[in-house]
Parts: structure tokens; C-alpha cells; sequence
């Protein structure tokens, strides 16, 4: 049983937008590559060139079907909404509560959730606490892996200054995914959160997740450009009547 | 509460190298970081022109490529059957001395006998300029099974094309309408410039069979029958033309909508009515006579009729207006209902012309006539490969930059522009060559854009010059060849027997080819001599490609990260709309096998050949390897394979003399430079004087080549008047029909010809992952977690008819084959529209995978059931199944019909195991 901190200085995550996210892994495979080397045992793989291969990912991103419900007898278009999927840094977080070693905890600076290896046991408690399924054991080193909100570059003074945010962001090409202090209401990704109706996941977990996610906008909505009105009845004037309609504007 | 202790500034590496990434073809900046001389981290460069920063999926996993257990270790010589990937390993010397033993005999008697064909080829100005040294007709890279429908229907209409060629104004368009399936070249900039576009609140629509992707972002998306897009897009047309709304003076000043089209029966009938000086020319509204069309205050008339002429203005609306076009005629076969296509043509017009935008650059254009002001149609466009590879691929992409013109829509700002080296009219550039003689270099160029019947590749008795058959009656517009012919044609011996086959970077043997199985016995059939019908085979590579099975000598190649390459403005460079930019790669990293980049092995094999520009005149080595190529070759005085710091101060652009520290500039520079296109410059290229002077200064061209975009296209025009009889150079009898039709002058649509295969009521389509796409091979640790299985995903209509559920199988079968593979539920898709992802499926024993792996046992590929060739018709021919204006391969006709099978252990066909040329891989380096 470990303890939460009370309250921490910052809520440091991520907003990440649902509307722009078009399910290209890159962050996975950027997240991949940074704390492979990164905090903490690399980022193993198993079986890489084999009948089942499978390793260890921080972060992942699933494609969901979403068929809309029928709306006066219309049936809308089905959509796709790709979901990226990483640890939420919660405020009651119940994965940290679980932990019999202390091993995983709560930072109070900046309420990253983070798990210290030398003090994890490989039991997996953590893992079965978390609703979101953001955790993984690591095969090779027997250890927890999580996101680390890449602790290890966002205040880094070895990288320069623009670049000391989390990997997954650097990376997004469609700059669906932000980095702040969901703690200040007046950071940016307070306000992108509030304009956007940004939600939390599972509410009802009372986890009190960090990150945050903004709804895709509405899509397939009927047009609202009235429809062009032909120049004149082309059928009844002939071509000649409408080239001389058309060029009389020029 | 106790924290640990976390070190927050950890050592990131002991060094950053800036080169390019070859995941695909999109040409990202990376900053590959060096721990201990190895790569231990790769991400975007910031100040990349292209990614900004940003890198994809692929290029994140560049790390995996650098130490796939599938690299090649050495040059290998087949030691078993041909297939069975029985090798030796030989010196490189071995190697090079088999190849010029091969090659010398052919170069001194019969050059055609060599066949050199490249795939994912970034050099192809390079290789192309070694075939042409060596003197054979027959090269091209992998365009004519990739998407040369766009390329050329852009070239011949509007003098650039998409692809990534061109850019939708991502900072002020407020509509963008993205066509087709699959990803795309230009994948960051795409990625970078929707997500900006979405954040202004600016729409997105997407109009593609399959919801994935960029379409499951698009604020709408029209589920489009496959095939149908051009038929869509002229009711487009229709609608807009119907209600007036196109931009009638961006037509009459910067299309040729003014020239007069001749309605003389005879020779000229449907060519531009032409002066005494053999100039077309318009009638001046000022004063309804003849003037030039570029002349100064030109105001050309539309509406003009002279001597019984009429302008192309009058031809094209006619032919729209026609009721065939309506919405309501189209509808059922597009799959789009006709509301759904008239509220598009209504939103396009309404964002064009009731929320144009005016930037306030004064700029002068062609005529000599002053503007103070840009007028812009905030209305971009762009299309990927899905609508290109149909047999009716290059009037649909003709067909969509026609919207584009009519909507003023082309190099306005909002809208959507060229990047240089483009705009580059057709004129710019060169017509095909393929004039041989034994023992000299070919006598010009290999690939370019044919204006008439007289440039076409043919022998005088009509028989086609190239293995691949391009530049014939049958594909005469075929700009980037037609690789996917190669090993039909030259199995059959028709037009000829060849010698070598020698390939680049290409999987010939398996995903890279229509009807696989049967190609995979096309190379190892012998003749009645007990010899291989194709009798030597080259093949370069750096991995352990199904390919690499089917080939006589390999010279393995290095990985991206090991090599010199150039991103050439000779070549496909990567600008963007206000900047020209090329790029380099250098080895970060040395390869610790025996292996070369293929670029230095073709200049050593070209001084072996004695290949005149090759070798100085005392037979010496005249470029020591590639990268001293990229610094000393001029293809011009004072034009290189680079353009940014020559001359010998480093400050010349474009132009200047041989600057032996171009390299390092480079390398100092992040890999890659900048020439910017001045302010007033960015917008109306093709006619901005200020534009056309900067290119002739950056030595884009030798002298300004302002012209006019080809709405009537009279190259197109000159072919059917061919198939009508006219002329001395006259197709076979049995292609005229099929000329008429497809070499209109104006874009039409025409039914798929994979549409005639009755009883196959469904279409089936492939495209790669984003996370894979263009990227040579899916052996990647990482990415193969990622898309390590690629189902048949099938729409709810189909699932439920034929009652499958998950787990089970389906046979799927074409009038060329069948294949038995896994199912998988998709609703967000056309209802008679299956798909999968491409080149997931691998042959057991390569890439180093494991023969369990899932890519070898239920992966699959669809090629097997497309055949290069279409079904017999009865007239005694048969016909490529290709476009009939430029070959490209119609992969995206197939037609199939789907039956339930119960669920099975593997996909079926099946294919022996290859024995293994690299040891499986086992844990990850």
C-alpha cells in the first residue's frame, strides 16, 4: 500500500485530440525509441522476427468502428476514431495505491505517476488496478514499464529548450497531441481543454485522470450551402442561350 | 513522503547527425543521435523544410532497419536452382567481374539485350543517366506500376502534378478535398498541413471506398464506388458550369479556354487553329479580331467564333452540360447520391468564389500586364493513388484538375500549388529516346512526355523498340515505363528475347508484381535448350527480399543510414511552393558487412564497361564514388545533382561552378538547402514574370516558359486523329477504337475495362498503413508488432449476406485466380468494396522471419488474383491491364467475388520455403 500525495505543485499530461488523430503510430514507435534508451530497463522485445512477436510499448494507439445511432430513419456514415492509449498520470491514481513496495508513486512537483525499478517486485498489482490497461511488464527486465511523461526530457538541460517535451509529442504530425500543466487553468492546455470540451476517460473509475481527451467534431453533417441555382433552363435556351448568360458576367 | 531520486538531465548522445530518411519517399530531415558510434535514438528535424521536426511511425523505426537480421552481408552468386535461394558468398571483385563479363558482350553487340529496371529508387537521374551511357532503350524505375496517370495527366495539363509536387496552400485554404485510397509521398506535409487546416476549423472532406486514415479525420466522407471518381468529378463540372460559377477570367487569361480549336475536316481538324507564324491564337475582346495569346492587354474571348471555329471554352462546357453528366445520371454507379454530389458542387463554388481571398502582392504576369493584387480560391484538392490506378486513371486525374482550373483553383493563394521544379509545361520537357547503337550511348534520354504518333517508341514495322513496350499505340503516354511488362515480355520474347534483367530495390518476385505465382515461374522457366528463358538475372538489395531468391549474382546494397544519396533538383527533389530544396544522405554510420551502396557500384561497373562518361581518357575511374558524382557531375555547365553552396565561394544557387566542399556544406547545414522563392513570386508560377525570371536565375530553366494549363489537350487530340487515319504514322487497326476513346482531347470517363468481368460483382483494393507505407520491406521489429497481419476487411453488407463471422476465411476469386484468407468486419467502408493492406503477406524464408511468422502464414498478398494481362477477348490479342493512355498497371480495377470458408490454418497459396540467404533473426541487436 502506497500512498498518494495530497496535492501535487503541477498536473503535467497531455491533451491529446481525437478530431486530428489519424492513427499513424507515430508516437508509438517515437515513444519506443526514446525510452528504449530512455528512463529506467530498455523497452524489450520478444520473439521481433518470430511467429509471435511482442514487446514492451508505452504508449499505443487503437482504431475504433463507431456506427452512429439512426436518426429519423437515416442511417449516417460509420466512422473510424483512432484512440491513442498511455498512462493518464491520475490524480487518484489507484495503480500507485496498490503498490505493495512503494515502487510505484505519485510525484508531489509535478503529479507524474512513475515507477522506480529498483523497488518493483514484478508482481503486476499495478497493472490489474489500472482500468485503462496503460501498464506493462517488461519480459526481459521483469519490471513495470509506464509512461514517464518522458521525465527524462521534459526538464532535461541536455536538450534544447523547445525539445524538452514528451517524445510522442515532438513527434505527432498532426499536432494531436499537448503538453502542459492541466493544473493551471490558464495554461494552454487548460484552455485547449475548455474551448474543446476536452473529457476525462472513464469518469466513473474516479481516477481522476490527468490527460485529457477532446472529442472528435461532428462529422457527416448535412450540408448547409444552399444548392447552385442553374443560369437559366439550358434544355429550353440551347447552348447559345447559356454561353451568352454565362459570358454576360464577365 | 520519500521520492526517489530522478536524474532529470540524463546524457542524451554523444553526438547528432542531420541527414534524410529513406523510410519512404516523403524525404524527412532526422537527427540520428550516436551513442558509442552506434544509433541509439532517431527523431524529426526541426528545421527540415518537409517535417518540420515531425517524423511518422517509419521514421521513428529507422533504428530497426539498421539492424534487421535481413541485411545482406555480402555479394552472393546463385549456386542452386533458380528460386530455391541456394547461394555462395564472393568478393566484391568476383562479383563486379561476373557482372562486366555479362554486360560488356551485350553493350558491344545488342545494349537491348539489358534490361535495367529500379524500384524505390531515389536516384533515378542517376540511373537513368548510367542506361543511357550504357546505351540499352530499356530503363525506367517502378512509376508505371506506381502512379504515372497522376504524374503525367498532371504534367500534360497543368505542368506539375500532385503526389508531392504540388501542396494544397495548407495556411489559407478553407476547403480541402482529398481524393483517393492509400497514403502518399508527401505523408508528414499531408499529416502537418490537416492538422492545421482542422485547428483553423477550416473543412476536411474525404472522398475514398475505405474510412481509414486521413478519411477518418475528413469532416465528410463520400464512400465512392471504386473508379467512379472521374465520373463524380465531371458532375461536378456539370453543376458548376450549369449555374455560371467558374472563374471565367482565370480561364480566359492562364488556360488555353481562348484557343480556337479547328473544325476543318481533314488533318487538323481538333488542333488549335493556328497563325502564319504556326502560333495558336485568341480573339481580342477589345477588338474581336486575331492577336497572339500572349500578347500585351490581350483580352482573350471566350465566346469567339472565327471563321467557324470555336473555342475550347465552347467544346468543354458543351460536353458538361450535356444531361450524362447530371448528378442524378451518375448517382447509382458512383455509389453518391445525387444531393450529396450537388451540395459539393454548392460548397465548392460557394467557398471559391463567396470567400475568395486577396493578398495584396502587386505581381506582373506573362503579357506584360500588371496586377496589385492576388485573387485566391481558398479551394485545395489533392488525390492519392487510389483514383490512378484504374484503366481509366489518366482522364480521372485530367478530370479533377479541370475542377481545379475551372475553380480558379491552381497556383492562386488558398488553393493549391506546384513546387519547384514545377510549374514545367510539357514543352520543358524532352520527348522519349531510344535510338541504339551498339557500343555508344543511347541518344538522349529515356523517359519523357510524346507531343505525336512520330515520337512513339516503335521499330519502322510498327514494333515496339522497348522490352516494357511504352511509348506504343497501346500506352502512348507511358512517362515512367512500364516496369510490371518486363518479365511477361521478356519471358514471351516479345517484342525480343533479352539477356539480363538486372533490378534495383524492386520485389519483382512478389508484391511488386500483378500474378505473382506465375511471374515467380516466368523466371525460372527454361527454354528447350535447358537454359533460363531470361537468362541472367542482377539484382542489388539490402535485404532479404523475396527477390533476392530469384536472382543469379546479388550485390548487396547498404542500409539508408550507411550511404550518400542526393534528393535532386535533376530528379524529385523536395521543395516546397516557396522554396526549391534538395537534400543529401551521408553515412552517419559505416556498414559493418561487405556491402556498397548500388550507386558506387554502378560508377565502378561503368569504368569496368569503359562507359565514356564514366572513365577519363586514360581509362581511369573518373568519379571515385557516388558522393564525389553528387559534387563533380554537371548536367549543364554550372547544374548539378545539387544545387545549393557551388561555385568555388559556396554562395551559388541553382548555378555556379564545382564547389569540392559542397558535401560538407551540406552536412553542416542539416543535410539538406533552401533557394526561396521571392514574395511576389509565390503565387500564378507558370505566368509571373517575377517567378519565371527567378527560375532561370536558379537554373530551373534556360530561359523564362510561361504557358498556358491544357484544358484541350492537342498531343491527345493528334493520337485520335491518328486512329481516325490521318497522318503517316497510323495504329494497328484493332487499337482504334480504343484510341478514340481514351485519347479524347477533353477528360471523359470511360467504365473501368476490369468492370466487363461479369459474375465478379465486388471490387478489391489494397493500400499500405501509414505506418509502413513505401517503406522497403515489413521486417521492422517494431512496425511488424503494428501491423503484423493484414485480413480481407469486408463491408457489413457482404458480411452479413454471406453470414461470416470473425475468425473465418473467404475465397476470393478473380477471373485470373483465387486465394483462400482470413475475414475481418469493416463498416466504415463502400458497401461493394473488400480490402487489405499490401505487402503484408511474406514468403517463408524471408526477410529473416521465422516461417511461423503471421506475414508468412496468414498473410497474403491480392496480387494473385490480378493478371498484367486482361482476359482474352475473342479478337485474338490480349491486352496489358494497364491505362491506355500511360500502362499504368490497373491494380485497382480487380474485380472478385467472395464465398465463407470455414476458418483455416493458413492463407492460401502457399509457397515453398525459401531457403535462407541471411540466418533467421533471432533477438533484436
Amino acid at each position: 500500500m502506497t500512498c498518494l500525495p495530497a496535492k501535487t505543485d503541477k498536473a503535467l499530461g497531455l491533451v491529446i485530440d481525437l478530431d486530428t488523430c489519424v492513427g499513424c503510430h507515430a508516437c508509438v514507435t517515437a515513444c519506443k525509441g526514446w525510452n528504449d534508451q530512455g528512463y529506467g530497463a530498455p523497452l524489450s522485445d520478444q520473439n521481433p522476427y518470430g511467429s509471435d512477436p511482442s514487446g514492451t510499448f508505452l504508449n499505443r494507439v487503437h482504431s475504433y468502428q463507431v456506427v452512429p445511432d439512426l436518426t429519423g430513419g437515416v442511417q449516417a456514415a460509420a466512422q473510424i476514431i483512432n484512440f491513442p492509449r498511455s498512462c493518464l498520470h491520475c490524480a487518484d491514481a489507484p495503480c500507485v495505491t496498490v503498490c505493495p513496495t512503494g515502487a510505484s508513486y505519485k510525484r508531489v512537483e509535478d503529479g507524474i505517476v512513475l515507477v522506480n525499478e529498483d523497488a518493483c517486485i514484478g508482481c503486476g498489482l499495478c497493472a490489474w488496478a489500472c482500468p485503462y490497461g496503460a501498464r506493462e511488464m517488461d519480459a526481459d527486465a521483469g519490471v513495470m514499464k509506464k509512461c514517464t511523461l518522458c521525465v527524462d526530457r521534459i526538464y532535461n538541460e541536455n536538450l534544447p529548450e523547445e525539445d524538452r517535451e514528451p517524445a510522442c509529442v515532438r513527434t505527432c504530425p498532426t499536432g494531436a497531441r499537448h503538453f502542459g500543466d492541466l493544473g493551471d487553468p490558464d495554461s494552454d492546455v487548460s484552455k485547449l481543454v475548455a474551448s474543446r470540451g476536452g473529457y476525462d476517460l472513464m469518469p466513473e473509475q474516479a481516477t481522476r485522470p490527468t490527460n485529457k481527451y477532446l472529442p472528435p467534431r461532428k462529422k457527416d453533417r448535412p450540408d448547409q450551402a444552399s444548392l447552385l441555382a442553374p443560369l437559366l433552363d439550358i434544355q429550353a435556351t440551347g447552348f447559345a442561350g447559356w454561353l451568352d448568360k454565362v459570358l454576360g458576367k464577365l | 513522503m520519500n521520492q526517489p531520486r530522478v536524474d532529470t538531465s540524463p546524457h542524451v548522445s554523444d553526438e547528432i547527425r542531420q541527414t534524410t530518411c529513406y523510410m519512404c519517399a516523403c524525404r524527412c530531415g532526422i537527427n540520428v543521435h550516436l551513442k558509442s558510434g552506434k544509433v541509439s535514438y532517431i527523431e524529426g528535424n526541426r528545421d527540415h523544410p518537409i517535417n518540420k521536426g515531425v517524423l511518422c511511425a517509419k521514421g521513428a523505426s529507422g533504428i530497426m532497419q539498421v539492424t534487421a537480421p535481413s541485411r545482406l552481408r555480402a555479394p552472393l552468386k546463385r549456386v542452386g536452382p533458380r528460386g530455391s535461394g541456394a547461394f555462395e558468398e564472393i568478393s566484391w571483385d568476383e562479383a563486379l567481374e561476373i557482372a562486366t563479363g555479362w554486360l560488356k558482350p551485350l553493350r558491344e553487340t545488342a545494349p537491348e539485350k539489358l534490361a535495367f529496371f529500379t524500384g524505390r529508387d531515389q536516384s533515378q537521374s542517376f540511373t537513368g543517366w548510367w542506361a543511357q551511357a550504357f546505351g540499352t532503350p530499356n530503363y525506367a524505375a517502378h512509376g508505371g506500376f506506381c502512379s504515372v496517370n497522376m504524374a503525367a495527366a498532371g504534367i500534360y495539363t497543368l505542368g506539375g502534378a500532385f503526389w508531392e509536387f504540388g501542396a494544397p496552400d495548407w495556411e489559407r485554404s478553407k476547403l480541402f478535398v482529398l481524393f483517393g485510397v492509400a497514403e502518399d509521398h508527401d505523408s508528414n506535409p499531408i499529416k502537418i498541413g490537416i492538422g492545421k487546416m482542422k485547428d483553423r476549423g477550416a473543412r476536411v472532406i474525404g472522398v475514398n471506398p475505405i474510412r481509414s486514415g486521413y478519411n477518418a479525420v475528413a469532416d465528410d466522407w463520400i464512400g465512392i464506388t471504386p473508379g467512379t471518381d472521374g465520373l463524380m468529378i465531371l458532375s461536378l463540372i456539370h453543376c458548376l458550369l450549369e449555374a455560371g460559377k467558374v472563374d471565367l477570367d482565370y480561364l480566359a487569361r492562364y488556360t488555353n479556354a481562348a484557343l480556337l480549336v479547328s473544325e476543318a475536316e481533314g488533318a487538323e481538324k481538333g488542333l488549335f487553329v493556328r497563325n502564319a507564324e504556326a502560333q495558336p491564337f485568341v480573339i481580342d475582346r477589345r477588338t474581336g479580331a486575331p492577336a497572339p495569346w500572349d500578347g500585351k492587354g490581350v483580352e482573350p474571348d471566350l465566346g469567339a467564333v472565327w471563321q467557324g471555329h470555336r473555342t475550347v471554352f465552347q467544346h468543354m462546357a458543351e460536353r458538361y452540360l450535356a444531361p450524362d453528366y447530371a448528378p442524378e445520371a451518375v448517382a447509382a454507379r458512383c455509389g453518391v447520391s445525387a444531393a450529396r454530389i450537388r451540395a459539393l458542387a454548392a460548397e465548392l463554388a460557394d467557398v471559391a468564389f463567396n470567400q475568395a481571398i486577396v493578398l495584396d502582392r502587386p505581381w506582373v504576369d506573362f503579357r506584360g500586364d500588371a496586377h496589385t493584387h492576388m485573387v485566391g480560391r481558398p479551394v485545395s484538392f489533392h488525390a492519392m493513388r487510389g483514383i490512378s490506378a484504374h484503366s481509366n486513371g489518366f482522364q480521372t486525374a485530367r478530370a479533377l484538375h479541370l475542377l481545379q482550373i475551372l475553380l480558379g483553383a491552381v497556383e492562386t493563394p488558398g488553393s493549391w500549388r506546384m513546387k519547384p521544379p514545377y510549374p514545367k509545361p510539357v514543352e520543358a520537357h524532352p520527348t522519349p529516346h531510344f535510338g541504339v547503337v551498339p557500343g555508344k550511348p543511347l541518344n538522349g534520354p529515356h523517359l519523357g512526355y510524346v507531343r505525336g504518333p512520330e515520337q512513339l517508341a516503335l521499330h519502322p514495322d510498327g514494333s515496339a523498340v522497348r522490352i516494357d513496350k511504352a511509348f506504343t499505340w497501346e500506352n502512348p503516354f507511358s512517362a515512367h515505363g512500364m516496369m510490371h511488362m518486363v518479365i511477361p515480355n521478356a519471358h514471351a520474347g516479345d517484342p525480343y528475347k533479352i539477356d539480363t534483367l538486372f533490378l534495383y530495390m524492386a520485389n519483382m518476385s512478389w508484391n511488386s508484381s500483378m500474378n505473382s505465382g506465375r511471374v515467380m515461374e516466368m523466371l525460372t522457366d527454361k527454354g528447350a535448350d535447358g537454359d533460363y528463358v531470361i537468362p541472367r538475372i542482377i539484382y542489388s538489395d539490402a535485404y532479404a527480399s523475396e527477390m533476392v531468391a530469384y536472382a543469379d549474382l546479388i550485390l548487396p546494397d547498404t542500409t539508408y543510414l550507411e550511404r550518400h544519396d542526393c534528393i535532386s533538383m535533376l530528379d524529385r527533389p523536395c521543395s516546397e511552393p516557396e522554396a526549391a530544396g534538395d537534400a543529401i544522405r551521408w553515412p552517419v554510420v559505416e556498414p559493418d558487412r561487405d556491402v556498397r551502396g548500388f550507386q558506387s557500384v554502378l560508377l565502378d561497373l561503368g569504368v569496368r564497361l569503359g562507359l565514356g562518361p564514366m572513365v577519363n581518357p586514360d581509362g581511369s575511374a573518373k568519379f571515385k564514388d557516388y558522393a564525389d558524382y553528387i559534387v563533380n557531375h554537371q548536367r549543364r555547365p554550372g547544374v548539378g545533382p545539387l544545387m545549393g553552396f557551388r561555385g568555388a565561394d559556396g554562395q551559388g544557387e541553382g548555378r555556379g561552378d564545382v564547389n569540392p566542399d559542397q558535401m560538407q556544406r551540406y552536412i553542416d547545414n542539416g543535410g539538406f538547402f533552401q533557394a526561396h522563392v521571392p514574395e511576389n513570386a509565390g503565387f500564378f508560377k507558370p505566368w509571373n514574370a517575377g517567378y519565371q525570371d527567378w527560375a532561370v536565375e536558379v537554373g530551373l530553366y534556360e530561359t523564362p516558359q510561361p504557358y498556358l494549363f491544357n484544358i484541350w489537350s492537342e498531343p491527345m487530340r493528334r493520337f485520335q486523329l491518328a486512329a481516325e487515319g490521318h497522318g503517316f504514322v497510323l495504329p494497328p487497326d484493332h487499337l482504334r477504337a480504343r484510341l478514340i476513346q481514351s485519347m479524347d482531347p477533353l477528360p471523359l470517363w470511360y467504365a473501368p475495362y476490369g468492370d466487363a468481368e461479369d459474375g465478379f460483382d465486388v471490387h478489391a483494393l489494397t493500400q499500405r498503413p501509414m505506418a509502413m507505407y513505401h517503406s522497403w520491406g515489413s521486417q521492422n521489429a517494431w512496425l511488424r508488432q503494428i501491423h503484423g497481419k493484414n485480413p480481407l476487411y469486408v463491408p457489413t453488407k457482404i458480411w452479413e449476406q454471406h453470414g461470416f463471422s470473425e475468425g473465418d476465411y473467404a475465397r476470393v476469386t478473380s477471373a485470373n485466380g483465387q486465394i483462400e484468407v482470413p475475414v475481418a468486419h469493416m463498416a466504415a467502408l463502400n458497401e461493394n468494396t473488400v480490402w487489405t493492406w499490401n505487402a503484408i503477406g511474406k514468403r517463408k524464408g524471408a526477410w529473416a522471419l521465422d516461417e511461423g511468422a503471421p506475414e508468412a502464414t496468414e498473410g497474403f498478398l491480392l496480387n494473385h488474383l490480378i493478371s498484367e494481362l486482361l482476359p482474352p477477348k475473342g479478337d485474338g490479342m490480349r491486352y496489358s491491364n494497364s491505362d491506355p493512355v500511360t500502362g499504368q498497371a490497373a491494380w485497382f480495377d480487380l474485380r472478385v467475388k467472395i464465398d465463407r470458408i470455414a476458418p483455416q490454418a493458413e492463407a492460401q497459396p502457399a509457397f515453398p520455403k525459401l531457403h535462407r540467404v541471411v540466418p533467421k533473426g533471432g533477438r533484436r541487436e
